[in-house]
């Protein structure tokens, strides 16, 4: 065998700063394409109606429009970054939103309609973890049947559409914080709040970092004694807790509730944690991806309803990012393999 | 390094036994680790090695016996509680997280805060202090994925050591590791030693076991046949007591083409080139010839498998077959001509662990046939009997999943699965990795015998005596060209070793 003096460790230290960067961070790559891919989004729509795009107005209205969906797409990135799926989150705002419309309406308080929609939210979120964790089954199944049973519970608290007249949702709907032409309401700022406690939490807490251990390698993360079971279940609570918060935003929003909200919206949010750089095979992304997905996805919403366009249009431009960020993102992890 | 005798065993196993239904994969064995020693434990793969290792690490529960620490009675019923009393484990597979830092995957779980919230400042000055410890210069901020696996098993490492460690379990640790790795980590496991640490190193490396370990613990069919000083334990005695037979098994194959050089040439290939990393490879494959490729991990020898058998394509170069120029640019092309390959990686790139023996034997058969031309259940049936047969698969059962077969076992499963193609030329990488040392012989003579049969073989090992042992010619490569070929007659492992190794590394 080779003799037994080497004193030097061969590990090479990466030499300029870019190496050092790319070593550390290249999960966020992308991310900063999704938002070269907004910049150019932006920038584009701008000169194309020559100036009327970027306003302080739209702009607003973006996080406005698209409160409910930034919500649900930090839920959804916990789950993804487990290497899960949660299907229901859809189904579970039309729920929890037409149930908090019908407590409010048979004249329950706002302190027990709320909390009532965010514990529904989160119970089905529960019922998929459990289902996920203990049972073994396939996430994307097990939210399936999760979307089927809200969906099927919104039905059964209302076949029709229920309007809310309760002052603190009219507050939540009506109030603009204004700085010039700049608002921000109140769901705006449930849902900007939303993103920052999820960052800290993925980011700073021990829960959070298991969270990409579990995305990571599961098996590992099991034998270096993080507890992936209560972990894994967690994510999907937090995501069928957002599924409420959200329920609460688009009634808020819309001013009713509807059993029929959000059909196909879990797949909107699905796209915008994707496009925001997260990956589904989990273990890389960041929940800051998936709001700049969401502002990816509203400004083309927007755009579309700018020049009148089809509304067909917008699915196939969101296909169409989708199939460009996938590849893109399977060419940074297959890369990132070879370097080994 | 024996110092400690005399002293009392820091961990010790008595008596102990650990029973899965009716069978006893541990059977009253006894088992103790002194401090400031490097133990081995050896014996073929079924000997009990495994459950050993989990019943001293808290993965398995005894079924009787004992297990002491400092000579206080302990029991442990998770992996957890097992790493608070100081028993770390660096498993075979690197089971660490490659999408988080460096340092996150040697502290996560019990990571510095400040405030109440992780501190990434902290948890990475922490880090840098164990890796420099052990003599590491790595960024503690870098994903982990993006460093090669060698670093990646010192990082584990690095994991196991950062707690208060006493006993440090290693299996496996030098499987995926090339020369200059192995001796980077025995480097790191003399330092444990010598800071009292009671080391288990188990690894299949003979040679490994000599260089490192103070003391050999062997193990055969899950009871203890005895536990000796390193020095004083031949090697052959070591094989002998592991096996229970004598090493004479070891066949020489009778090398007669090395004299015939009108042998005619099956394979050629000049000057390939393929991405990653192989360059300007000749290779001249004779009828019933052995050619051996030896090189370290990383010199392309798993490259130019892929190329001589169509998985990679070629960016320049020819390959002939009989004289003929072909285009393998399919595996599927390549096996039509009679050229097959086996890949190292057995379990992801070979066998279907799920599927019974007979479908793993048959799979590729049928493939070739296409669906049209379907065998019958019978005749499936027939052929796979045949071929466990001929190669010695145990436990003879075609109907087990493949997946729950030893290694060597499923190895003769894969070569079942390429021999029942009836090729012309049969490329073998790795083929006795991770397997026991019974089986290792067997498939090594069943290699001479198919080519005594005219089958032409490309056999590529990390073991230079096994290459030397099996080959009539060793090619040898070198980041990604071959440098020369030489018939093993004219060889000795030194020599080859020289030649393998780089020349301004050849201090050996």
């Amino acid at each position: 065998m080779s003799t037994t003096t080497t004193e030097a460790v061969r590990v090479e230290r990466p030499t300029s700063r870019v190496e050092t960067f790319l070593g550390r961070h290249a999960a966020m790559i992308p991310t900063f394409a999704a938002v070269i891919i907004l910049i150019v989004l932006l920038a584009g729509a701008e000169a194309f109606l020559r100036g009327d795009f970027i306003t302080a107005r739209n702009l607003s209205a973006l996080l406005l429009d698209n409160a409910y969906l930034l919500i649900l797409a930090v839920g959804m990135t916990f789950v993804i970054l487990t290497a899960g799926i949660d299907l229901s989150v859809g189904s579970v705002m039309a729920f929890t939103g037409i149930l908090g419309a019908q407590l409010l309406v048979s004249g329950q308080p706002v302190w027990v309609a709320v909390p009532a929609m965010l514990a529904g939210g989160a119970a089905i979120g529960l019922l998929i973890g459990v289902l996920v964790q203990y049972f073994n089954v396939q996430p994307f199944i097990a939210s399936l049947a999760g979307l089927f049973l809200a969906r099927g519970l919104a039905f059964v608290v209302s076949l029709s559409s229920i309007r809310v007249e309760e002052p603190a949702v009219l507050w939540l709907q009506q109030t603009r914080f204004r700085l010039g032409d700049w608002y921000l309401t109140p769901t705006g700022i449930i849902a900007l709040l939303t993103v920052a406690v999820a960052a800290f939490v993925l980011h700073l807490t021990r829960f959070g970092r298991t969270v990409y251990a579990i995305g990571g390698n599961e098996q590992s993360a099991r034998l270096m004694g993080l507890d992936v079971a209560r972990t894994k279940v967690a994510a999907y609570v937090i995501s069928g807790f957002c599924g409420g918060l959200a329920g609460l935003a688009l009634t808020a929003y819309s001013g009713a509730g509807y059993p029929r909200n959000g059909i196909g919206t879990e797949l909107d949010a699905i796209a915008a944690v994707v496009i925001g750089g997260t990956l589904l095979t989990g273990g890389r992304g960041y929940v800051l991806g998936s709001l700049i997905g969401v502002l990816v996805f509203g400004t083309i919403k927007t755009i579309i309803s700018f020049m009148g366009a089809e509304q067909s249009w917008m699915q196939i431009i969101v296909g169409a990012l989708l199939l460009l960020f996938i590849v893109v993102q399977r060419v940074i992890v297959s890369r990132s393999e070879r370097r080994r | 390094m024996d110092g400690a005798v005399g002293a009392q065993p820091l961990l010790e196993l008595t008596g102990a036994t650990v029973r899965f239904g009716a069978d006893a994969a541990l059977d009253d064995v006894s088992f103790r680790m002194y401090p400031g020693e490097v133990h081995s434990l050896m014996g073929e793969n079924g000997a009990g090695k495994s459950t050993l290792i989990k019943a001293i690490t808290g993965v398995l529960p005894l079924d009787a016996g004992t297990l002491t620490l400092d000579g206080r009675a302990v029991r442990f019923t998770t992996p957890q509680e097992a790493q608070r009393a100081g028993i770390s484990t660096v498993y075979q597979e690197v089971e660490l997280l490659p999408n988080l830092s460096v340092a996150e995957n040697i502290l996560l779980g019990r990571e510095p805060r400040s405030r109440g919230v992780i501190s990434q400042r902290l948890m990475r000055e922490r880090a840098r202090q164990i890796l420099a410890d052990l003599g590491l210069d790595l960024d503690p901020a870098s994903t982990l994925g993006t460093h090669p696996v060698a670093v990646q098993q010192l990082v584990a490492i690095a994991r196991a050591i950062s707690t208060d460690v006493r006993v440090l379990v290693l299996d496996e640790p030098t499987s995926s590791l090339d020369l200059d790795e192995v001796a980077e980590l025995f480097r790191i496991i003399r330092e444990l030693r010598a800071r009292g640490v009671a080391i288990l190193f188990v690894s299949h490396f003979l040679d490994q076991v000599y260089e490192i370990c103070d003391r050999v613990t062997v193990l055969r069919d899950g009871a203890l046949v005895g536990e000796y000083l390193t020095p004083q334990l031949l090697r052959i005695d070591l094989v002998h007591k592991m096996l229970g037979r004598e090493a004479s098994d070891f066949k020489t194959r009778q090398r007669g083409r090395v004299e015939e050089p009108d042998a005619p040439v099956f394979l050629s290939a000049r000057d390939v080139g393929a991405a990653p990393g192989i360059r300007g490879a000749d290779v001249d494959l004779g009828e019933g010839e052995v050619v051996g490729v030896a090189g370290l991990l990383g010199s392309g020898r798993t490259e130019l498998a892929r190329a001589l058998t169509g998985i990679s394509r070629l960016d320049t170069g020819i390959i002939r077959i009989e004289g003929e120029p072909v285009n393998l640019d399919s595996p599927r092309r390549a096996i039509s001509l009679g050229v097959v390959y086996s890949s190292e990686n057995r379990r992801s790139e070979g066998i279907l662990g799920e599927l019974s023996v007979l479908d793993n034997i048959t799979l590729a058969v049928q493939a070739h046939r296409g669906v049209l031309r379907r065998m019958r259940p019978a005749r499936q049936r027939e052929l796979a009997q045949s071929w466990v047969e001929a190669l010695g698969i145990r436990p003879p059962d075609l109907d087990r999943p493949a997946g729950t077969l030893s290694g060597g076992n499923q190895q003769k499963v894969m070569l079942a699965r390429l021999l029942a193609l009836a090729p012309r030329v049969l490329v073998l990488d790795e083929p006795t990795r991770g397997v026991d040392v019974g089986a290792k012989v067997e498939i090594q003579n069943l290699v001479g015998e198919l080519a005594d049969n005219g089958l032409s073989v490309v056999f590529i090992s990390a073991e230079l005596d096994e290459v030397l042992r099996v080959g009539d010619r060793v090619a040898i490569l070198r980041e990604g060209r071959i440098v020369e070929t030489l018939a093993s007659a004219d060889m000795t492992v030194d020599s080859l070793l020289a030649l393998v190794a780089s020349p301004d590394e050849q201090e050996v």
